[in-house]
């Protein structure tokens, strides 16, 4: 199995497309980091000026791990659609390359190289999700300096620095595991169509119809959400609440993986039975 | 079955959409064949050998490899078998080493060394290390070769292999696949829509045509079989067939349009050319035929819509 895996990171990662969400990501995260930084504390001051005569506030909330912060709020589309760029392509591309006819005549099962395609796949998003996170905020601590952090979540939180790393450690694993899901939502895509545009656009538009759902308030649509695997986007928000609500999150956290599974298995089903044909 | 066959296929057929691609197919391949697999475009030759590697599960009947069913045992049946369908596709960005690498690594690993044995026999040594997108296509289809013969298999699976070659690149490819047939001991099922093709190396047959079985067996019995006729066009025509006609190796004369149909030995037709030269007669052509040859023109010539 190993060996399996090997090769497919491999085939992973020497493709160009691998690296176009890295690229993509290393320009967007520094752009926004020195706009924030030229633009500087404007953006928060406003809403923290108000804050600032009714509490006592010291030292810089501006700061690198509010930034980091709100880059993980923001960029929940553009991850999700450069992770199914690689995900929806991971069994999709043979059948585009025409190398199906190269692989599944050897006398492995193909159980086994669905596997090792779903293990690259998960190693590419975890790897994806926390170059963001690295990136993000190791260039955001010498540019924006440190300070305590200050979330708005039904209210105002402000965790002392020291509180903080760790969370943002676990809201990157968290994030990552919702990833996962969206990756495994576009693998199953991948494994019934000839090329990589299918799984893309289905992914994008599970997400999209998702969003909509969620975001009008009729009674049907409402009792669908906890249904819906995009009711967990902000999953790792919940990290940075105070408490942590723990109990909430690893049940969340099991929904998604449930979710990621239940992908996996279907595309599995079709995977197995499929006739190769390109 | 008899130890020494060893590919079998048993009322093998494949339904696609309204209508049937392959059917009744009952092929048997025996150990040291260089086995022709011969039909017109379009006949199911491909969608046979999709079955064969398991690309594609057959509608009905099954396949056995070495005497395991492809059904319920895949992996032991495809351990001594290597392949290629269709055309040679590959990972055009990863190099020929790397493409071989990750067929080794589904054999349960392979090494530098048989890498470059393979790459070397099929003539791309050298080209170890460039990227499969500057191949050209006589290139990859050695390289197709050279990847099915990677964990050195007793069954080597060819789907046209000459099939885009210019007559140079066709007579490496034939060359090659008698060198592993006599030197290499390789067993070698080979498709092709050529009879020409199949007669210069093959030694078993199977005809197939709109996906059924037409004939199969030995090459030679089944070419020796039926009539053989020698078609002959001279001048000038009067004194031609009187000519003709007073000739001892010549069993029947038929007029024709464009010149004569004679039955005779192939063996006989040196001496007839030097008769009709020596009597001033101006020979336009002579060309032995045979019946299974007209039998597989008339199938190519309507496309295999007979
Ligand atoms: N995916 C498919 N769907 C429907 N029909 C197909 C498909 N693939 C092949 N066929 C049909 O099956 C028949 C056999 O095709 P094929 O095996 O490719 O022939 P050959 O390799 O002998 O040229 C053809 O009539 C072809 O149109
Ligand atoms: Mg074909």
């Amino acid at each position: 199995m190993a060996r399996l895996l090997y090769i497919e990171l491999i085939k992973t990662f020497l493709k160009k497309r691998t690296f176009i969400g890295f690229a993509i990501v290393a320009v967007i995260v520094p752009l926004i980091e020195i706009a924030m930084k030229l633009e500087g504390g404007r953006f928060l001051q406003a809403t923290t000026r108000s804050l600032q005569q009714d509490f006592f506030l010291v030292g810089n909330l501006f700061n690198a791990w509010l930034v980091s912060y709100n880059m993980m709020n923001s960029l929940w589309v553009h991850i999700p659609l450069l992770i199914s760029f690689v995900a929806g392509d991971m069994l999709a591309g043979e059948a585009t390359a025409g190398t199906y006819r190269l692989i599944l005549i050897r006398p492995v099962s193909r159980t086994r190289i669905l596997l090792a395609k779903y293990a690259a796949t998960v190693f590419y998003t975890i790897l994806f999700v926390f170059f963001l996170g690295a990136l993000s905020i190791g260039l955001a601590l010498p540019l924006l300096g440190r300070g305590d952090l200050i979330v708005f979540q039904h209210g105002i939180l402000i965790l002392p620095e020291s509180d903080v790393a760790w969370r943002f450690l676990v809201a990157y694993l968290l994030a990552a595991w919702m990833m996962l899901t969206i990756a495994s939502l576009a693998f199953f895509f991948s494994s019934f169509v000839e090329n990589a545009i299918g799984p893309i656009v289905g992914t994008m538009g599970v997400l999209i119809v998702s969003f909509v759902i969620m975001s009008i308030p009729v009674e049907l649509f409402e009792s669908m959400r906890p249904y819906l695997f995009m009711y967990y986007t902000n999953i790792w928000q919940k990290v940075f609440h105070d408490p942590v609500p723990w109990e909430t999150l690893w049940k969340d956290a099991a929904v998604l993986g449930a979710y990621s599974l239940a992908f996996l298995g279907a595309a599995w089903g079709i995977f197995v039975r499929k006739d190769i044909l390109s | 079955m008899s130890s020494d066959v060893i590919l079998q296929t048993s009322n093998l057929g494949k339904h696609f959409k309204r209508r049937w691609a392959v059917r009744h197919l009952d092929l048997e391949i025996h150990r040291g064949d260089v086995f022709g697999f011969l039909g017109p475009n379009g006949a199911g030759k491909s969608t046979t050998i999709r079955m064969l590697l398991s690309l594609i599960r057959p509608t009905e009947g099954d396949v056995f490899l070495f005497g395991h069913s492809l059904r319920t045992q895949r992996q032991l049946a495809l351990k001594s078998v290597g392949g290629i369908v269709e055309k040679p596709d590959f990972y055009l960005y990863l190099t020929a080493y790397r493409n071989l690498e990750v067929v080794g690594a589904l054999n349960g690993g392979t090494t530098k060394r048989r890498i470059f044995e393979v790459l070397d026999l099929v003539g791309l040594g050298q080209r170890a290390y460039d990227k499969v997108k500057t191949y050209s296509h006589g290139m990859k289809q050695r390289l197709g070769i050279a990847q099915a013969l990677l964990s050195d298999p007793e069954l080597v699976v060819l789907d046209e292999p000459t099939s885009g070659l210019d007559p140079q690149g066709m007579k490496e490819i034939r060359d090659l696949i008698l060198h592993l047939s006599r030197a290499q001991k390789k067993t070698i099922l080979l498709s092709s829509h050529l009879l020409h093709e199949v007669e210069l190396v093959a030694t078993r047959m199977a005809i197939i045509n709109k996906g059924e079985l037409v004939t199969q067996g030995e090459v030679k019995k089944l070419l020796d079989e039926g009539e053989k006729y020698v078609l002959l066009s001279g001048e000038p025509k009067k004194k031609l067939e009187l000519l003709l006609r007073t000739q001892r190796c010549v069993q029947k004369v038929e007029e024709q349009t464009d010149g004569f149909r004679l039955a005779m030995e192939f063996s006989d037709i040196p001496q007839l050319t030097r008769t009709l030269v020596r009597n001033n007669i101006a020979v336009h052509a002579i060309i032995p035929r045979r019946s299974l040859e007209d039998y597989f023109l008339s199938l190519t010539e309507n496309d295999g819509k007979l």
